[in-house]
């Protein structure tokens, strides 16, 4: 994880919950697997405890992450798959509209944009 | 309600007005910043909590029960500060013994570990002690008795920056294995203000901040542009502190709503609790001193 950023806009509670997921999404910690305790995570980064308990109740609600009793928090099952799913919808959703819209400020057209992907996608 | 809590207590020394009113809660297992600028009473107001002054009025309580000459409640209270209780001649072994029997309990664990991790020299008369030293050895004292809620005045005084880090982590540790209250006197902000759930500030003998550092951080922005396009912007906003330099203003803002939008001509950021706490107590007023 990076060090977390004290006056950036999103809140550090986001910054822990969205830390933890990115690690899930590159596979740092994989389906079954443990993360790190709330102490551990708060004693790494000298956040409030109540901070990164916020924050993993995030992944807690997005069924990223289940508690079991007296053992800790583990990545579900699920949670890659889902992680996945998501970042895919995001991607069309957000990055692709994106890229089309610079493409149109730049007057570039439509159909130089699909010759550049198709050439993208052969090199 | 559980926790200490602190209602219109003023306190002179003579006729220097050290507080006025202030009132406040202190809630179980949570862990507090206390800020101020120098001499506005921080000191004070945790020797106040303690017992070791009496207020001139007002009420000091813990669970509901008045703190004042009660010594079960203050069995429950611990206040690291800066005055040195213990005789020159004795040896830091003795002073973790001493401790222990005075507050009903001392973990030896805790102690056993932080003695190893700082490298203290338990055998070390207490006058053979460098400032920091006697800091650590205070320290060790306030986290490993039983206290629930744990006064720390100036706790880093003396100490380098690693191992300032090193005690940050140890309370961190320290609450994880046995939750409990940790109110922060410093003014290293800086260093404790990702650590801290909430945040006091007292200047001219009242609480002038009493707020969760996440909101208080969340409503705080700075905004960055022309000097018309940041005007027109924070129209409607708490501005704490503008600073021009040419045509670009800087503008601190407080209560910002959640759906605040600025516009594009307008760069927002957020504010560290450093810079807030700065714009928060550099308003006017403050030439009294």
């Amino acid at each position: 994880m990076v060090k977390f950023d004290a006056d950036s806009i999103v809140p550090l509670y986001q910054q822990v919950a969205d830390e933890l997921t990115r690690a899930i999404s590159a596979g740092v910690y994989r389906a079954g697997d443990q993360v790190p305790s709330t102490t551990e995570i708060s004693r790494e980064y000298q956040l409030n405890p109540a901070t990164v308990l916020k924050g993993m109740n995030i992944l807690v609600g997005n069924g990223l992450l289940e508690k079991r009793r007296g053992l800790g928090m583990f990545v579900t099952t699920g949670a890659p798959a889902q992680l996945h799913r998501e970042l895919k919808q995001e991607f069309f959703a957000k990055q692709l509209p994106e890229l089309v819209r610079a493409a149109q400020e730049l007057g570039i057209s439509r159909q130089e944009l699909i010759d550049a992907l198709m050439n993208q996608e052969q090199s | 309600m559980s926790g200490i809590k602190v209602e219109h207590v003023s306190k002179h020394f003579g006729k220097k007005q050290v507080l006025r009113d202030v009132s406040l809660e202190i809630e179980p297992e949570r862990i507090y910043a206390l800020l101020g600028r120098n001499g506005v009473g921080k000191s004070t107001l945790l020797a106040l909590i303690n017992n070791r002054l009496i207020p001139n009025s007002g009420v000091i309580s813990l669970d509901g029960e008045n703190a004042f000459d009660n010594e079960q409640v203050q069995n429950r209270i611990y206040l690291m500060s800066d005055a040195n209780y213990f005789p020159g001649d004795r040896r830091v072994e003795w002073v973790f013994k001493i401790t222990g029997e005075l507050f009903g309990g001392f973990d030896k664990h805790t102690a056993a570990r932080m003695v190893q991790h700082f490298g203290v020299d338990t055998r070390a008369k207490v006058r053979s002690l460098s400032t920091g030293q006697k800091t650590i050895m205070k320290l060790i004292c306030a986290l490993a008795v039983p206290a629930d809620y744990v006064l720390l005045d100036e706790p880093v005084l003396g100490l380098d920056a690693a191992n300032r880090e090193m005690f940050y982590d140890e309370i961190l540790q320290e609450y994880g294995n046995r939750p409990r209250t940790f109110v922060i006197a410093t003014h290293l902000i800086e260093e404790i203000a990702q650590m801290v759930d909430h945040v006091f500030v007292i200047g001219h003998g009242v609480v002038q901040v009493d707020a969760d550092t996440e909101p208080l951080l969340n409503t705080a922005r700075i905004l960055t542009g022309s000097i018309q396009a940041v005007d027109a912007a924070t129209q409607r906003l708490t501005v704490l502190k503008h600073k021009d330099m040419g045509n670009m203003r800087t503008v601190i803002a407080a209560n910002v709503p959640a759906d605040f939008a600025a516009p594009s001509d307008v760069e927002v950021s957020g504010v560290d609790l450093q810079t807030l706490f700065i714009a928060l107590t550099g308003r006017e007023g403050d030439q009294h001193e």
